[in-house]
């Protein structure tokens, strides 16, 4: 037997699903109250995995457990501490060490992995020879693949003025962009439908039970 | 009869949903072909050794769960079937519920599968590329414990799994950043090892010039359709194959909308030159 | 002073992690291993900064008692639940200050914190996402019209990828010989997916890769410095 509390928060899921879809219809104080507990509990769930996931694991239970051992680890805590220095425009300047440190970071991490991945890999992937290919279609298609790349990253290179024969590179690259853009409509019409199935999957199924 | 704007807008909203939900009401029942790239994502899972130890990241959160939620049932499944050990770990909050709840749907066709030595949910860690690199260096130093806070050493399918280059493939379902591209980015191009995943279909694009001879992504899986192929793959009639005729339906719908909308433009632009 | 320091921290960690790349051996390996974790645990109080700043920016609104502060005192009431929840009996497998919170399990097969994540935050989080089919819907019948070659070509590709991903394209092709089988509905999307996509997305990525590449450079050297703020 399915038990009182898995009932109401049945109804309860469905109240809510009922109050975010009402927007459809204009905005209203239902939408609106569904909306900032959505805000509140999502702030909630980052905040309580945020101790549960980092600060209890990767930083308390190893300054309880071996604090001598572990007493590097006091310094990204104090970091860390100088971080929330922000929310005071007097001490704001203090965070300003632990964010220089991240960014720094991650702009070190970015420039190794986006040389490689996004433009080495990629350059690499573009150099192919278009006729080793077992079929026509995909011979056609290397030589698209290859015009394309090229084409569309004349089109993203601004430094010259482009006119007359330099921009037909440039146009060529707008159609192949053109392609890209109407393939991503159709994707993104294919995501938001789902969510929506989803939705009413919902409600049909484990509410109403008119789903068999 | 002149339609107000607002009124034209309540009707498209109540045709679609009456479109959407009629399928799940009545199903039909077609069927889909299978792309070449969702066969590659699983060709690598096929093609792993049995036993082998793998890691699935759950980068993705309710919102996009309808879609993303079937991918990972299907791979944990395909995993177990080849008896190979899942580690679950999340790049997002949110991710480590979805794990569990993955599990929980697969574990009912495979009880003898046990938590620790089949398992294990690792749960969140924030940092995105940067924790990834460090997984690769070394993954109890990120994972001290799992999310139930059982320690790393004490979970007996992670002996002698100490960095990412341990695993035999990582599959990253992702329904933005930190997710799939960090991966590729780290694991795969930095590790070396095999990178699969899934996302979003609004992401699927931007993800397709990974699939190529580098090998930076073997194969990836866009949307629910996908989700589909890979149930049917591996015989599994789970909850994106059951959601496919809806979705079926509503696109031939929004097919219909743009095509009265241009013939509303095109009656508007004649009117206008007359 | 108060920005120079940080400059200088910003270029010595940016520059160890470039040195640890091409010298992967000690110490240069040891030290970029403890800056990730550092990383991960710094990052940890950043998400607290926002969460803190969420609570002073809602509290000022209920404060002043601004348009609708009604609203945001629900969101505060509800983001209070949730914490209190989660902090006294933890949340799936992880104890709170009280324990694991057995009696609740018992009585509603859940923490009191899942059983908020399980039946609001999902239906909250999903259906706010879905609202999205509506839109594009309405979006496809106004906007999506032909003007010239270009939206052309958005239309027709658009148009082959909406009806490629379904069924109904595997169906209405589904006749054809095998010798024609490259204009199957769902073949053409694949193609258009892997080659004219696959080219102009490359294109972005290795022109976005450039973007993101120089400005890293431009932080780590210094020349970028508008993450620090204002001058004071």
């Amino acid at each position: 037997m399915t038990s009182f509390f898995t009932t109401f928060g049945i109804w309860l899921s469905a109240l809510f699903t009922i109050s975010i879809f009402s927007f459809l219809y204009k905005d209203n104080p239902l939408y609106k109250f569904s909306e900032q507990v959505f805000v509140g509990l999502s702030a909630a769930y980052w905040l309580v995995n945020i101790i549960y996931s980092i600060m209890i694991p990767n930083l308390f239970s190893k300054l309880i457990g071996d604090f001598s051992g572990n007493l590097i680890l006091l310094i990204p805590a104090a970091l860390g501490l100088m971080m929330l220095m922000r929310i005071h425009p007097a001490t704001q300047w203090i965070s300003r060490y632990p964010i220089a440190i991240m960014i720094g970071t991650t702009a070190g991490i970015s420039m190794l992995r986006y040389m490689k991945s996004d433009i080495l890999n990629q350059v690499t992937a573009t150099m192919i020879n278009p006729f080793a290919a077992s079929s026509t279609g995909a011979v056609i298609g290397n030589i698209l693949l290859i015009i394309g790349t090229l084409c569309g990253v004349y089109f993203f290179y601004f430094s010259k003025k482009q006119e007359g024969f330099f921009a037909v590179p440039s146009k060529i690259g707008i159609w192949f962009l053109m392609i890209s853009f109407g393939a991503t409509f159709g994707y993104t019409v294919m995501a938001r439908i789902s969510l929506l199935i989803g939705r009413l999957e919902f409600l049909l199924g484990n509410w109403l039970h008119l789903i068999k | 009869m002149k339609i107000s704007s607002s009124t034209e807008r309540k009707i498209i909203y109540s045709v679609l949903f009456i479109a959407v939900a009629l399928p799940l009401l009545f199903p039909i029942g077609w069927k889909t072909d299978v792309s070449g790239y969702t066969r590659m994502a699983y060709d690598l899972i096929e093609e792993s050794p049995d036993e082998s130890v793998v890691l699935i990241s759950f980068d993705y959160d309710p919102s996009t769960m309808t879609e993303i939620q079937p991918m990972a049932e299907a791979q944990i499944e395909h995993a177990f079937k080849r008896n190979q050990r899942v580690i679950a770990t999340a790049l997002w909050p949110m991710g480590v519920q979805m794990a569990e709840q993955a599990f929980s749907s697969v574990i009912k066709n495979y009880p003898d599968k046990q938590y620790g030595i089949d398992y294990v949910n690792l749960g969140y860690k924030v940092g995105g590329m940067v924790t990834i690199q460090a997984m690769g260096r070394n993954l109890s130093e990120v994972y001290p414990a799992d999310q139930g806070g059982t320690p790393y050493a004490e979970l007996p399918m992670l002996k002698g799994i100490n960095r990412l280059k341990d695993l035999a493939w990582i599959s990253s379902l992702s329904s933005g950043t930190p997710g799939l591209k960090e991966w590729v980015m780290v694991a795969g191009d930095s590790y070396g090892v095999p990178v699969t995943g899934g996302c979003t279909a609004i992401s699927a694009p931007g993800f397709f010039p990974y699939v190529n001879e580098q090998r930076q992504l073997y194969g990836l899986l866009g949307g629910l359709k996908a989700a589909s192929e890979y149930e049917g793959l591996i015989d599994r009639i789970g909850p994106a194959t059951m959601k496919m005729d809806a979705q079926s339906i509503a696109h031939l719908l929004i097919l219909i909308f743009i095509a009265i909308g241009n013939v509303k433009a095109y009656v508007s632009r004649r009117r206008v030159a007359q | 002073m108060k920005r120079s320091f940080p400059l200088v921290f910003a270029f010595i960690v940016g520059f160890l992690v470039l040195l640890a790349e091409f010298i992967p051996h000690r110490p240069f390996n040891d030290l970029i291993s403890t800056l990730e974790n550092w990383f991960m645990i710094i990052s940890g109080f950043a998400i607290l900064l926002g969460q803190i700043s969420l609570i002073r920016v809602n509290s000022q609104i209920i404060a002043h008692k601004e348009e609708n502060w009604q609203y945001h005192l629900a969101g505060m009431i509800s983001f209070a639940l949730m914490l209190i929840f989660g902090l006294l009996w933890g949340m799936r497998e992880a104890p709170g200050l009280l324990g694991s919170g057995e009696s609740f399990v018992n009585q509603m097969g859940m923490k009191p914190f899942d059983y908020l994540f399980t039946y609001a935050y999902m239906p909250l989080s999903a259906t706010v996402f879905s609202l999205l089919a509506f839109f594009i819907a309405s979006a496809a019948y106004r906007a999506f019209i032909i003007r010239g070659f270009e939206s052309n070509l958005l239309m027709i590709t658009a148009v082959i990828v909406i009806i490629g991903r379904t069924s109904i394209g595997s169906m209405l092709t589904g006749w054809l010989p095998e010798s024609l089988r490259f204009w199957h509905i769902p073949n053409l999307a694949d193609f258009i997916m892997e080659y004219p996509n696959t080219a102009a997305q490359r294109a972005i990525m290795i022109s976005a890769g450039l973007g993101i590449v120089g400005s890293s450079l431009r932080i780590i050297l210094g020349i970028e410095r508008s993450y620090l703020g204002g001058d004071k």
